[in-house]
């Protein structure tokens, strides 16, 4: 037991007094959330919308009316046919598209129902989901007057095109995303690369002839950087409930059961990959392109799942942090409670288990 | 192992080691005598690391066996981790942290304390205990050997492993180096050292000889420089480098070095139809001379290990 605790403290000497990587690590959860931060909440103001009018008439006029007088809106150009919206984007002269149909109060008042089909520059697909979903509400606040007006139910259906990114990265995504990737980078990367670095220093030899048990040295290499992703797991929370006002919806105890699984199962990836290489560059680059990028672009974080080919589907169900993104969302977001994400913690803990032992039982009691 | 014989400290039966096709160890055999300082003599890459990490348990010999303090290198790897100490070639120590703190780690991770044996280091220890708050990265070459040693030393092994101790490490250092060998020796502990340094071979109890990954020769320096036979002698001209390749080319001084600021000829080594008579001072100085050298001084020395060692892989 004191050479466990003596080893351990030897571990936070090491992290300690290398400044500059502590820093990173304690500062990337931070950067990554304020980032995200404002791309997610980028201002709607003063959005360039263009309307296509067919056929004017005192319904389109009132609604254009009421658009450009919304602080969001500016309506800069009035086009009268189809072929004149491509210019309109790719001259990025507009990002919204306002389309009325033909005879547009004409047939709100002969049937009560009328369509206006908003096309989106979805470019920067956070800005076209809000701004959109303004222009839905003025619509729909127009409706309203109109209702006060007549006993007639009227119906405006505003139908939303989202150009060039059809599939919308949900606003609440990145939160959990963050998470899984911090954790793995934290767990993963740094544990195999303390590990390794013993070897690469040459104490790893010492440590062998010794009569430290190989469970000692992995147990106080992983330690450090179990209170270091506890840290940031704490730092992202504190973000994303008090600067982003992401709420956690859910259970706070579920989330850090998942959390804590989670990290669990990255600090046995980062024992593998300590039992598979020698050299520091090598855990780097196999945690590095190994691990994190799959993270993000296989696990749901940036591209949807859903879309990707049936083979990169079944990959990404090998990857942790898919099951935990899902977790977290499922609790943090939607509010669901622990029996709703059974089976990913079922998973998550299979994959431990498997990688614990795989680990275990390929760390070398000797060189080689 | 069969017997335990309690004077032999290390024994090694057959040991050999590939790493794919090459052949690092061959067919090793030798006994180190408890409270013996054993040293193995060679050039880099002769093996000398490889025979190491099988004694201290790190790697597995492909043939053979070997044992330390009569537990088996395979075996009985674990008794084997508690009783040695080992200092690599390189120098393995946390440079991040500090003398003091890289010697308590050490005293813990062998389940001792740096007040129980300090009587055992003290000696050592003194030179660097000044500088205790330094950083190990920041120490000298001789203060970083010192801390290496007094780390492999801390737990009191039996036997103490030391990989090149004196590389790269000033000959003031060196020679102090040395002197603790002797004094760890009065109190017990059998050391095994490795070191590509001929000079520090006479400072051994016994040595062997190793190139190739194969031993040469076992047995005490002075009876391996007694056991050189063929005369031996020192020359130096005003061109040493043409010297040598002139001395090279002649079939009667081919047996030549550069040994120093000198080189050595020694002579024939298979004498036919009366060489070694005819051959003598006169006769090199001739050779020289005819090569169109000047400033030519000869003269006849006593064999060092160096000569041994060229006598010995020459054959």
């Amino acid at each position: 037991m004191k050479q466990l605790m003596s080893f351990i403290r030897k571990e936070f000497y090491h992290i300690l007094r290398d400044k500059p990587t502590m820093l990173i690590l304690l500062g990337i959860p931070i950067i990554q959330i304020i980032l995200f931060g404002f791309a997610l909440t980028t201002e709607v103001k003063n959005t360039q919308v263009a309307v296509l009018v067919p056929t004017t008439d005192e319904a389109t006029q009132r609604i254009i009316e009421k658009i450009n007088a919304s602080t969001y809106f500016d309506v800069v150009a009035k086009i009268h046919n189809t072929e004149e919206i491509q210019p309109i984007f790719r001259d990025a002269k507009a990002k919204l598209i306002m389309v009325f149909e033909d005879h547009f109060a004409e047939n709100l008042r002969r049937t009560g129902k009328a369509h206006i089909q908003l096309i989106a520059d979805a470019t920067d697909p956070n800005a076209a989901t809000s701004f959109t979903f303004y222009a839905s509400n003025i619509i729909s606040s127009y409706q309203q007057e109109l209702l006060g007006q007549t006993t007639n139910p009227f119906q405006i259906t505003p139908e939303v095109k989202m150009l060039y990114n059809p599939q919308m990265i949900s606003a609440f995504n990145f939160v959990p995303g963050v998470l899984g990737m911090i954790m793995l980078l934290i767990c993963a990367m740094m544990t195999s690369i303390a590990i390794v670095r013993e070897k690469e220093m040459g104490t790893m030899e010492i440590l062998l002839v010794s009569p430290m048990k190989p469970i000692y040295t992995i147990l106080s290499k992983i330690t450090p950087y179990f209170v270091l992703s506890c840290v940031n797991f704490a730092t992202i929370m504190l973000l994303s409930v008090y600067v982003l006002r992401v709420p956690i919806a859910g259970s706070f105890i579920s989330l850090v059961f998942v959390s804590l699984l989670y990290i669990f199962v990255s600090l046995a990836l980062g024992l593998l990959v300590s039992t598979l290489t020698n050299s520091q560059q090598a855990a780097m680059l196999i945690s590095g392109m190994g691990l994190m990028i799959p993270v993000m672009l296989l696990s749901g974080m940036i591209f949807p799942i859903e879309n990707m080919p049936i083979p990169l589907q079944w990959f990404s169900d090998i990857i942790p942090a898919k099951w935990y993104i899902s977790a977290v969302k499922s609790i943090m977001i939607q509010g669901l409670g622990i029996t709703a994400v059974v089976k990913e913690v079922v998973i998550l803990s299979m994959m431990a288990l498997i990688l614990v032992t795989i680990s275990l039982s390929k760390f070398k009691v000797r060189l080689e | 192992m069969n017997k335990p014989n309690k004077d032999i400290a290390i024994h090694c039966d057959s040991v050999s080691k590939n790493y794919k096709k090459v052949e690092a160890l061959k067919n090793i055999c030798f006994d180190v005598k408890r409270g013996e300082i054993f040293g193995l003599i060679g050039p880099d890459g002769a093996g000398k690391t490889t025979l190491f990490r099988i004694l201290t348990t790190l790697i597995l010999p492909d043939r053979g066996m070997a044992s330390v303090d009569s537990f088996d290198v395979v075996k009985d790897y674990k008794e084997i981790r508690k009783c040695v100490g080992y200092m690599p070639g390189r120098f393995s120590l946390y440079q991040d942290l500090t003398v003091e703190e890289n010697l308590n780690f050490f005293a813990t991770v062998f389940g001792t304390t740096v007040v129980e044996n300090y009587e055992l280091i003290k000696d050592i220890y003194q030179q660097i205990e000044p500088f205790k708050t330094r950083r190990a990265g920041k120490l000298s070459g001789g203060m970083k050997q010192k801390l290496a040693l007094s780390c492999a030393l801390i737990h009191k092994p039996s036997v103490l492993f030391l990989d090149e101790p004196t590389t790269g490490v000033d000959p003031v250092s060196r020679k102090e180096f040395w002197g603790m060998l002797q004094k760890l020796k009065t109190k017990g502990i059998t050391i095994l050292v490795s070191t590509p340094y001929m000079d520090e071979a006479v400072l051994c109890d016994r040595i062997a000889l190793i190139q190739n990954g194969q031993f040469l020769k076992i047995d005490t320096p002075k009876s391996i420089v007694t056991q050189y036979q063929n005369k031996l002698w020192a020359v130096e001209s005003d061109k040493m480098h043409k010297l040598l390749i002139d001395l090279r080319g002649n079939e009667m001084t081919r047996n030549c070095f550069a040994f120093g600021d000198k080189i050595h000829i020694s002579s024939p080594l298979n004498p036919t139809k009366g060489d070694l008579k005819t051959f003598d001072k006169n006769k090199i100085e001739e050779i020289i001379l005819n090569n169109g050298h000047k400033n030519v001084i000869i003269s006849e020395i006593e064999p060092s290990i160096e000569d041994c060692f060229m006598q010995l892989s020459q054959k």
